[in-house]
């Protein structure tokens, strides 16, 4: 019973917080519901509603698996790089490490979001550079649905740094004798990294690439923030956890959000099912023997 | 800064005059490489400062430069009177009081609920340990409008309660990162405590608690990150400017978006950041050693 008691506040928490609100979501899912008078029981009208009806609501699916599907695999890729880069023995490394994991650090917060904006804005930091270098074209980066879209996938590319620490962390647990051997027998630089490297390293990127994935679905407030609440332009922007949260916090569809919620678990589930079956074919677990 | 292990181990007795230079070419352009794009990278961080120290007038037309000429300090003063009839210092009282409940709260009770998964044996373990891996994953919407019904009814709206509270409950993040840590301690110490007759909360006061200070350490430095970055439900639940934390007073300054105020915007921006990277200067070997090993984040 000791056990109970320290755990006692995780048990609570997980009822009151977790549980009791996933029941109660799923319930108002199958409503409509206002905040303000009771909630009435529509039955899968919200879902249907959505599925079909909605055009919105597909264009936000599409723009969140565009970001997800660009972002994600672009910040892993660039993580491992700089990891691998970074994984030598010289003076300088430490502080180099420490800058490009700055990001990560800065990167959720609304300063950075509005930071963001001007740099990419109509005279922001990249049309000032061009013009300075002689490019009297600007990009208007926020006119086009996709570049705006394009700035949220760079600023979550930018923040590559708590990747980079983890690949560099696995990189150092490579024993280096793998590596001399393949010299010995000929590999070079390439195929060591694709041959040796990467496969042993195959563990740590998966579950980085699970991880990442399921908090890109939920992206938010640099969305939020860059489009200042709208999801513009032509809803390029609109990723799907801003459309939820206009729908419910502006229009007060509860019900309508709820489902929304719910297809969004759903999908997330589905997306990290199917990230663990092909794992197999791709990620190298070490036999304990060997 | 941690030494860096070379990875053939060791140095090459005599090098040869000629190996040497392509050695040192080799690290120059390694340096050269990674210099540039850390420059690239925080070029925008830079530019932000640099250009909080512009008139706001003079931010984008001159957006390819870095150098603010004149140097201006009117901005910080500008931004510093606040937004919507609260001085500055409100939106940073308010983060401050919402990050150190929150922290205190999570650091705590995360110790306590690690220390029973990782040290007591109890029926349906197991179980519950799955529940919290869950929680890791659970997207924040799905309870996003139950807990704000739930919060509206118990007339929580417009008090730091709805964003303080549930942190007493343990974080899972938190939690799994100590259970690592407390599984390097041996068992022998604890069961000399309880030869002594040490009880389990003795234990976990005075042996557990010490020992895992640098898990306790990193816990509280990515509380205070997250806390302080925090906007959704600073922005669900609090409604009166005077409750405003810095993340949404900023949101307001955006809102409120002129080209007479980009200035004190920028720089406010700036004093928002000067918190966390000073944190992640002053503890970045913790956080780091966090990071790499629970491979999360």
């Amino acid at each position: 019973m000791a056990g109970y008691a320290f755990i006692s506040p995780f048990i609570i928490g997980f009822l009151c917080f977790t549980v009791i609100p996933m029941g109660a979501s799923l319930f108002l899912s199958f409503t409509s519901y206002d905040l303000f008078t009771p909630p009435k029981w529509v039955g899968f009208d919200n879902y249907k509603a959505m599925l079909t009806d909605d055009e919105k609501y597909w264009g936000s699916l599409k723009v969140t698996f565009y970001y997800v599907l660009a972002g994600v695999p672009l910040r892993l890729a660039f993580a491992l790089f700089i990891a691998v880069i970074l994984n030598r023995a010289e003076k300088g490394v430490g502080i180099y490490r420490t800058l490009f994991y700055l990001p990560s650090i800065i990167g959720g917060s609304v300063a950075v979001a509005i930071m963001w904006r001007n740099v990419f804005g109509n005279d922001g930091v990249i049309n000032g550079l061009l013009f300075f270098l002689g490019f009297d074209k600007k990009i208007f980066w926020y006119q086009d649905p996709t570049s705006a879209l394009w700035t949220l996938i760079l600023l979550s590319v930018w923040q590559f740094g708590s990747s980079m620490l983890i690949f560099l962390a696995g990189l150092k647990n490579i024993p280096p004798m793998y590596q001399e051997a393949a010299s010995v027998d000929g590999a070079n630089r390439f195929q060591r990294f694709f041959l040796i490297t990467l496969p042993l390293l195959s563990p740590i990127i998966f579950f980085n690439l699970v991880m990442q994935t399921i908090s890109a679905f939920m992206t938010f407030t640099p969305a939020y923030i860059i489009s200042k609440g709208e999801g513009g332009p032509l809803d390029g922007t609109l990723l799907y956890s801003l459309y939820l949260f206009q729908r419910a916090f502006n229009f007060f569809q509860m019900g309508y959000a709820s489902a929304m919620a719910w297809v969004m678990l759903i999908l997330i589930g589905l997306v990290t099912f199917i990230l663990f079956k092909t794992s197999s074919l791709w990620v190298h677990y070490e036999s304990k023997e060997g | 800064m941690e030494p860096v292990k070379d990875i053939s181990g060791r140095a090459a007795p005599a090098p040869l005059p000629a190996g040497n230079r392509k050695k040192r070419a080799g690290q120059l352009v390694f340096h050269i490489t990674t210099a540039g794009l850390a420059i690239i990278l925080l070029y925008p961080v830079i530019w932000l400062i640099a250009s909080s120290f512009k008139e706001s007038a003079s931010i984008f037309a001159t957006s390819h430069s870095l150098i603010p000429d004149p140097l201006i300090l009117s901005n910080y003063t500008e931004g510093w009177k606040g937004i919507a009839g609260q001085p500055f210092i409100t939106f940073i009282k308010n983060s401050l009081i919402i990050v150190g409940l929150s922290t205190a709260g999570a650091v705590l009770s995360s110790a306590f609920i690690a220390y029973g998964f990782a040290r007591i044996p109890f029926k349906g373990k197991a179980f519950w340990f799955s529940c919290m891996m869950v929680t890791m994953m659970l997207p924040h919407e799905v309870l996003m409008i139950p807990q704000y019904i739930i919060f509206a009814k118990l007339d929580w709206l417009n008090s730091f309660k709805p964003i303080v509270v549930p942190q007493f409950f343990g974080h899972a993040f938190f939690i799994f990162l100590m259970i690592q840590f407390i599984r390097t301690i041996p068992v022998e110490l604890d069961e000399a405590a309880k030869i002594d007759g040490c009880s389990r909360l003795g234990i976990f006061f005075r042996i557990i608690l010490p020992l895992i200070a640098p898990a306790l350490a990193t816990s509280a430095i990515f509380s205070f990150y997250w806390k302080w970055e925090e906007l959704i439900n600073p922005l669900l639940y609090l409604n009166k400017p005077e409750l405003y934390p810095v993340s949404l007073a900023l949101k307001l300054f955006l809102d409120t978006e002129t080209a007479s105020n980009w200035g004190a915007m920028f720089a406010m921006s700036v004093v928002s950041l000067v918190p966390v990277i000073l944190v992640f200067f002053v503890f970045q070997k913790s956080i780091v050693q966090g990071i790499s090993m629970s491979g999360l984040k």
